[in-house]
């Protein structure tokens, strides 16, 4: 007995101690230094991306990581002691994802690419390193003007921007009548909420884009801070359920591109990727409002290697990695060199993609105006219908909670079809009713035994 | 004399001791700490019922979780009945056999095989082309059933199987002597005796399915969730409290009914847990 108890006592002493090591890494710290590093040491960097979202050298393209590694270890290694770096890559569905792995602390990342509206929340609380870009970004002149201080990052400090894009909508040719998207309905998101198209749509997977799909269709404001807004947004989402074949994320490209199912909101960028494959499929940007996005290369307070984070960034900015990126990725890039190199431009523009009006993939991507970013994101294909499209804004703590009940009264609200039910009652009432025969037969054989014996012990 | 333990007893059960500890029961008492605190914003944590009382909301997606459960526990002991008394009556080589090609598809990871069963399932997947069809399949509670009866089917076949074959085959005899015939030997002298392996089947599949997730997720679409896609969510989207709360509450939920089912088993060979 005493064992057990000094036993448990040293495991609560544990897990307390656990606890508490956890609560003392969440303090801010805010200058981060270069470890001494030893001659011959091996750096391994933790890059943290979208999924798909790096030249990953599959097919005999550039392996930017590889390229990198290979760089650092030719040019850099000396500057650094004579340490030899290594990439650890891994990838991340959501932002939200991202963002509760960083803020779990349970690993420590030297780069992340999150989107606009995550950068604006892990500045607001004390995520980022704070590093002068200009000057400890070689590469950084690289990248347009209109790009530079951002809306969500206004001093400039924390990011370095990678690509940007809008949201559309993607629809199959083949599988969708041409009336429902534009003699009729006029380009809208209401294509989601055709019942014709009941169990072919798809929605995402994430509270923050899945809400705004709703919400540019109604033309609610997608970063509202009125409870009301979301609240209507949520009843459209709920009516919209019955419809879907399912919240997704990644599983997109698979479910896209083999035809099993045929409409679902997506990136432009990653409609290029699906299109290659599957050219039976097509975009469009609804006319209600679309999103727009940037994602931008940070380096998260916890990182352990600043320095060499801050190379790799540099080096994804280099023109070679920076095209390569660009035609892997099939996202618009904020990057002078890569959007006027002429083979670029004749890459995007055989790309092998042909809009209604004769667009190419080019057109999809920049016939708008780069420098006029903050301002408004120019409508494209000359489409003068589009309002001005919204970018995300970090939310209050109060609107996050919120969306985040929202998203979970979405998720687990739902009605079982009769079938279920009656199957499984049916069988547990059968199950039950076996034993409560089984004792019963057990018994009266029991006692039948009983008495027999008693029967015959007496008659002897 | 008897209890004392030796010097070299303790030593070599020290890894194991600390291996418990540090993997079953540290972990423990970590989700018993999230499921009854909430954290503040400065980062601390403070004791309270919040996450409990919060509970209710999720009654119906555990009600579904255990309906479809149930229902694809029962699917499994249908099918997987015949099949391991097929395997027991066999010729010993042949029951090498089939035993491999039961285990086969266990040796391909759960959700490779749920990714496949997506492609074959899909609106437009293979057995769709095969048909000429287009009916949905994935995205229904029929095709989640299916999963679990397909991922959990050898965890019922095995324990029954090895029942059935610990069976004295002069039972079949003697019951052909006492005037029973197939039939009759079969609901009266084989199934009664099989009872424990029936026991741990059912135990060996309903556990994992009711606490399942990522058949649900990519068979089911993601429209509907079971209990094991809402902690999974809890725990990706950092609310590791009510998350830690579910997981409490279904690990006791479990344990009563584990219990329960130990008293309709054997005491002697039912061998299951608790």
């Amino acid at each position: 007995m005493k064992k057990t108890v000094s036993l448990l006592l040293l495991i609560s002493i544990l897990s307390l101690l656990l606890l508490t090591s956890c609560a003392n890494s969440k303090e801010t710290v805010t200058e981060v230094k270069d470890p001494v590093y030893k001659r011959g040491e091996v750096v391994s960097l933790n890059v943290y991306n979208w999924g798909e979202y790096i030249s990953d050298g599959s097919e005999g393209i550039y392996d930017t990581n590889k390229e990198f590694v290979k760089y650092f270890n030719e040019n850099l290694s000396e500057k650094y002691g004579g340490i030899t770096v290594e990439v650890n890559y891994s990838t991340y569905p959501t932002n939200e994802d991202m963002y509760s792995k960083l803020k779990n602390g349970a690993s420590s990342y030297d780069v992340i690419i999150p989107s606009d509206y995550m950068i604006e929340r892990l500045i607001s609380e004390g995520m980022l390193l704070r590093f002068d870009v200009e000057k400890d970004i070689e590469n950084f002149h690289y990248i347009i003007d209109s790009f530079k201080k951002p809306y969500y990052d206004p001093d400039g400090a924390y990011s370095v921007p990678y690509t940007y894009g809008m949201l559309g909508i993607i629809y199959n040719k083949t599988l969708v009548d041409p009336l429902d998207i534009d003699e009729e309905h006029e380009l809208s998101w209401g294509l989601m909420w055709n019942e014709k198209y009941s169990g072919n749509i798809l929605q995402f997977n994430n509270p923050r884009d899945a809400f705004a799909t709703a919400m540019y269709w109604k033309g609610l404001d997608v970063n509202s801070t009125e409870a009301e807004v979301w609240d209507e947004a949520l009843e459209l989402l709920k009516e919209q359920k019955q419809l879907l074949q399912g919240y997704v994320s990644d599983e997109i490209f698979n479910k896209m591109c083999g035809e099993s199912a045929a409409i679902a909101p997506y990136f432009v960028g990653d409609f290029l990727t699906m299109v290659d494959k599957q050219p039976n499929l097509d975009f469009f940007f609804p006319r209600e409002g679309v999103n727009y996005f940037v994602d931008a290369m940070c380096i998260p307070i916890s990182t352990k290697h600043p320095s060499i984070a801050k190379e790799y960034i540099n080096f994804m900015l280099s023109p070679e990695a920076a095209i390569a990126n660009a035609e892997y990725l099939g996202y618009a890039s904020p990057h002078s060199y890569v959007v006027n190199d002429e083979d670029y431009i004749a890459y995007m523009e055989d790309f092998g993609y042909e809009g209604p009006n004769g667009e190419t993939a080019y057109d999809l991507l920049y016939n708008n105006d780069p420098a006029t970013v903050n301002e408004r994101y120019n409508a494209l294909f000359s489409n003068d219908d589009i309002k001005d499209p919204a970018c995300y804004r970090n939310f209050t703590p109060e609107i996050q909670s919120r969306v985040n009940t929202l998203w979970e009264e979405l998720k687990i609200s739902g009605s079982t079809e009769l079938w279920v039910h009656i199957t499984s009652i049916g069988i547990v009432v059968g199950v039950v009713a076996l034993a409560v025969y089984t004792t019963y037969v057990k018994k009266k054989r029991s006692r039948f035994y009983r008495e027999r014996d008693k029967a015959s012990r007496s008659a002897k | 004399m008897k209890n004392k333990k030796s010097l070299l007893h303790s030593i070599s059960a020290a890894p194991h001791i600390f291996w418990a500890v540090l993997f079953i029961v540290v972990p423990l008492i970590i989700v018993i700490f999230y499921a009854f605190t909430v954290q503040n914003p400065d980062g601390s944590y403070t004791f309270s019922f919040s996450n409990i009382a919060s509970l209710p909301d999720y009654i119906s997606i555990f009600g579904l979780s255990l309906e479809l459960s149930v229902i694809a526990t029962a699917v499994c002991l249908v099918v997987g009945y015949p099949l391991a008394y097929i395997m027991a009556r066999s010729k010993p080589k042949t029951q090498k056999i089939l035993v491999m090609l039961l285990m086969l598809p266990m040796w391909t990871n759960l959700l490779i095989r749920t990714y496949s069963l997506m492609a074959i399932l899909d609106n437009n997947g293979i057995l769709n082309q095969l048909l000429g069809t287009s009916f949905q399949i994935v995205g229904t509670k029929g095709a989640v059933i299916f999963g679990m009866v397909y991922d959990f089917l050898p965890y019922m076949v095995l324990p029954i199987y090895t029942c059935l074959s610990k069976i004295d085959k002069y039972m079949w005899e003697a019951a052909a002597d006492l005037g029973c015939d197939t039939p009759k030997t079969l609901v009266k002298v084989i199934l009664p005796l099989s009872r424990s392996g029936i026991i741990s089947g059912v135990t060996m599949v309903l556990v994992p399915s009711i606490r399942t997730f990522s058949i649900s997720q990519k068979l089911g679409g993601g429209t509907f969730e079971l209990i094991g896609d809402t902690i999974e969510r809890q725990f990706v989207t950092g609310a590791l409290n009510v998350g830690a709360a579910i997981s409490l509450v279904m690990m006791v939920l479990i344990l009563i009914s584990l219990t329960i089912m130990n008293k309709f088993g054997d005491s002697e060979d039912g061998g299951i847990i608790v």
